[in-house]
């Protein structure tokens, strides 16, 4: 069975490695410490530790394509705001 | 109460996980492959990098058609919903008239998406149909195949005739759960008819009223086949939403690069749009305990 038609390249597959690797530890994370950690942040409603990934990978989506509409093709300024956003949502909300 | 943990009811998921991941996961993973490369058919690709992503986010005709969507979603709903909830209130509460109305009410919205385009493209045309001839003989010159003003008419009355049913059975089921205990209250306090809608009818039609506006929003800003029936996209591209753009993309054009980066930043919105409405309806939900 070959994937060929999936049209695989070597950035496309580090970058779903990269997202399966993050639910992966955050199911090992989830393991050792059960129940999510909840708790209310700045946007004053309830997050779990999912619901934290989840506005960090849909932001740092969002920061990408502005940076490609706004700035230039060189995203690595990007993923730098990206994390930096991403430290912020799991520390603050 | 505890509760009892059993690991073996993973397996119970099992075969939904396979199945999304049949129907959503790899096709989305094969579009994103596709948004960073180029390809002229025979399952040859050519390394294109995050070009597409910026030719589809620099170009006017994306931002138009976000736009018209976004303009088309909220009238829409600006219209649709009040309307709903105005039938609603007004539907009998007992009696014989209730299956009647209910049936009458659900009757739009088992009629196909293709057929209802049908039945308006040919309702609104000039020659043949009720509504365009009738429009002509009162003398407004109503053509919705040159007008642009006259096709977005034509495509919100047929989105709002197809879809405030959805609305109106929504609100209606949020009413009848009502006691009747609430009523008398008001009427023992000397409530106006506008009090007893602020503060119990309302309030009681919450829930049902954001899953309403959830899936209208979404619907609508997904809608594709109803003016592709009835317009085209047309006149000109006055009427082409993000969905019809998309697919004279990339079946009209074969530009599989450009569709897929623009599916990718269509889902996005619709994926934060979607977190939007389900954070604030369930934070509704938490409030009201």
């Amino acid at each position: 069975m070959t994937f060929s038609w999936m049209a695989w390249t070597l950035p496309t597959a580090l970058f779903f490695i990269t997202i399966f690797a993050l639910i992966a530890a955050m199911g090992v994370w989830e393991y050792l410490s059960p129940g999510g950690g909840p708790r209310v942040g700045i946007l004053r409603f309830e997050t779990t530790r999912g619901d934290r990934l989840f506005v960090s990978l849909l932001g740092s989506a969002f920061i990408h394509l502005a940076w490609l509409g706004l700035g230039g093709p060189s995203l690595w300024w990007a993923l730098a705001l990206s994390v930096v956003y991403a430290i912020g949502v799991f520390r603050f909300v | 109460m505890d509760k009892t943990w059993n690991n073996k009811a993973w397996f119970l998921v099992l075969p939904v996980l396979v199945l999304v991941a049949f129907s959503a996961v790899i096709p989305l993973m094969t579009v994103v492959n596709y948004s960073v490369q180029d390809t002229f058919g025979n399952n040859e690709f050519f390394w294109a990098g995050t070009d597409w992503f910026t030719e589809i986010l620099t170009s006017p005709r994306f931002w138009d058609a976000l736009w018209r969507n976004l303009i088309f979603s909220a009238v829409i709903l600006a219209i649709e919903v009040p309307l709903g909830i105005l039938i609603a209130l007004n539907m009998p509460k007992h009696g014989v008239g209730v299956p009647v109305c209910l049936v009458l009410m659900a009757l739009p919205l088992l009629i196909p998406w293709n057929v209802v385009g049908t039945i308006w493209q040919v309702f609104g045309r000039v020659d043949i149909g009720l509504l365009g001839y009738i429009l002509n003989g009162l003398g407004f010159a109503y053509n919705y195949t040159q007008n642009p003003a006259h096709a977005w008419a034509t495509v919100i009355v047929m989105d709002v005739w197809h879809w405030t049913s959805l609305v109106v059975l929504l609100c209606y089921a949020g009413l009848v759960s009502i006691p009747d205990a609430y009523y008398q209250a008001a009427r023992i306090d000397g409530a106006s008819r506008w009090s007893v809608f602020r503060f119990i009818q309302l309030p009681k039609m919450k829930r049902v009223l954001l899953i309403a506006v959830l899936l209208r929003f979404m619907d609508s800003f997904m809608i594709y086949t109803e003016p592709f029936v009835v317009t085209g996209g047309g006149p000109g591209n006055s009427t082409t939403f993000l969905s019809i753009d998309l697919v004279k993309m990339a079946v009209g054009q074969f530009d599989l690069g450009p569709a897929a980066a623009m599916s990718i930043i269509y889902f996005l919105i619709i994926l934060l749009l979607s977190w939007v409405f389900y954070t604030v309806m369930t934070q509704s939900d938490a409030e009201q305990g």
